[in-house]
């Protein structure tokens, strides 16, 4: 029986390998996929996003009790980075996650960047996918540490949370491009520490800066403290109110068209990028180019235009 | 052809709280350039079984200095025969008397190393013995 076949009928290990498939590339692993394409659509998906330490896995940990407490199946998928010198990587947010191990109504997948740079892996937006064909109701997509601008997450999720904690720099910072644009929700975690309002204070002044439109969604800055559980139900009702505003307003459709927008022009970088390149290689162009790009014979704007027309560069060589 | 990324879960199983060890063989295999899934202190058999496959691990590396091997490590080759997962290699290390190790292997634990091993011969033996 094809591997979807089983994920349907709800086996974890078929769903497990599946994933592995799709992280390692493996081409049987499409066709799987567009078996359980019609079946996703379902789950509610949560990004959350933060510096290195801010609290991440935790947090995700406790978001993930009280989804439990109301009785819907989460589904996890932490990343963690790839080494760029070795390839290995430690995938540790499950530390975190522990006592959710054996539950079967959670299922916690740990995937390494693998050298993808915007916070998620390549194969996260298919792991996603399975897990929301298992039946999961939520997804919480936990990113890697981030700085500032690997925002991805943000059309990945409907709902995006920027996790921050006191101490990481002034309202200079707050005002700055980049990850603090992409929050539906803003948390201030650690906030029994020293300067957490003074964080959290910043961040709504930012809040406060931006023009909004009627009818906008406006982010709210909630202060939790992870580690202890405070805060968390008040964070999980914001969820919902999101959530609610989003489905109410319409605007969910313009961020589902958005999402699959990016999600085909993405597959079709890659694949078109894989195919084209592979060619190349193969056919020995490739060799050729890049000797003449040595010798300044070709030069790699006429290349590319070449290869795009279809024109083969070793029977038409260049004339120029 | 797309290749297989070797991955491995490091976990210690039971009440014991000294985590350098696995913490040192977790990072031998990362710079051997494995996928590791460490998930820490503390762990039951029912945790790390289900984690590893959840997680669809090639072999599973258990580090304990408790004492309590020989009813922890065999429960764990015991869940993963029931969730028919026993394709997945276990092997442990850490303070074992040499008189238990016959034993443990006979329960389904791969290989068994004691004090004194090094990384290098650690992360050999997982490139040998381990593969999809």
């Amino acid at each position: 029986m094809a591997l979807a076949e089983r994920i349907m009928a709800g086996e974890i290990r078929a769903a497990a390998r599946l994933m592995r498939d799709v992280d390692d590339g493996f081409s049987s692993a499409l066709e799987e996929l567009k078996i359980l394409y019609p079946y996703t659509g379902n789950a509610w998906i949560i990004g959350i996003t933060g510096p290195p330490g801010a609290g991440k896995s935790t947090l995700t940990d406790q978001i993930t009790a009280a989804f439990r407490a109301q009785g819907k199946r989460v589904g996890i998928v932490a990343i963690d980075p790839t080494s760029p010198f070795t390839g290995g990587a430690i995938l540790g947010d499950r530390i975190r996650m522990n006592r959710h191990a054996d539950d079967e109504g959670v299922f916690i997948r740990s995937l390494a960047t693998r050298g993808a740079l915007g916070g998620i892996s390549r194969s996260t937006g298919d792991v996603v996918n399975i897990m929301d064909a298992m039946g999961m109701d939520i997804v919480i997509i936990e990113t890697v540490g981030v700085g500032q601008d690997e925002i991805d997450i943000v059309r990945m999720a409907h709902t995006t949370v920027v996790v921050m904690v006191p101490g990481l720099g002034d309202d200079i910072q707050a005002i700055k491009a980049g990850i603090l644009e992409i929050a539906d929700v803003f948390v201030v975690n650690k906030a029994d520490r020293d300067g957490a309002d003074r964080t959290a204070r910043e961040l709504s002044m930012m809040l406060d800066m931006g023009k909004r439109k009627d009818g906008e969604w406006l982010p709210k800055v909630m202060k939790t403290e992870a580690a202890r559980g405070v805060g968390i139900d008040d964070l999980v009702a914001e969820f919902d109110l999101h959530k609610t505003w989003l489905l109410d307003t319409g605007v969910i459709n313009r961020f589902l068209a958005e999402k699959n927008s990016t999600v085909f022009a993405d597959m079709l970088k890659e694949r078109l990028f894989a195919e084209v390149h592979g060619r190349l290689v193969q056919s020995g162009e490739l060799g050729t180019i890049v000797e003449g790009m040595g010798t300044r014979a070709v030069d790699p704007y006429s290349a590319v235009e070449k290869v795009l027309s279809g024109i083969s560069l070793v029977e038409q060589p260049q004339s120029r | 052809m797309a290749e297989r990324k070797l991955r491995i879960l490091v976990g210690k199983p039971g009440l014991d709280g000294h985590d350098r060890g696995a913490k040192v063989v977790a990072r031998a295999f990362r710079d051997a350039g494995l996928e590791v899934i460490y998930t820490g202190l503390h762990q039951t058999p029912e945790q790390i079984v289900s984690a590893a496959i959840q997680e669809d691990v090639d072999c599973i590396g258990l580090s304990i200095l408790s004492g309590a091997h020989n009813t922890l490590l065999p429960r764990v080759c015991d869940l993963l025969k029931e969730k028919k997962a026993d394709d997945i290699t276990v092997f442990c290390g850490g303070v074992i008397p040499e008189d238990d190790i016959p034993g443990l292997k006979l329960a389904g634990l791969k290989e068994v190393f004691t004090p004194g091993t090094s990384t290098e011969d650690i992360v050999a033996w997982v490139k040998a013995n381990v593969g999809c």
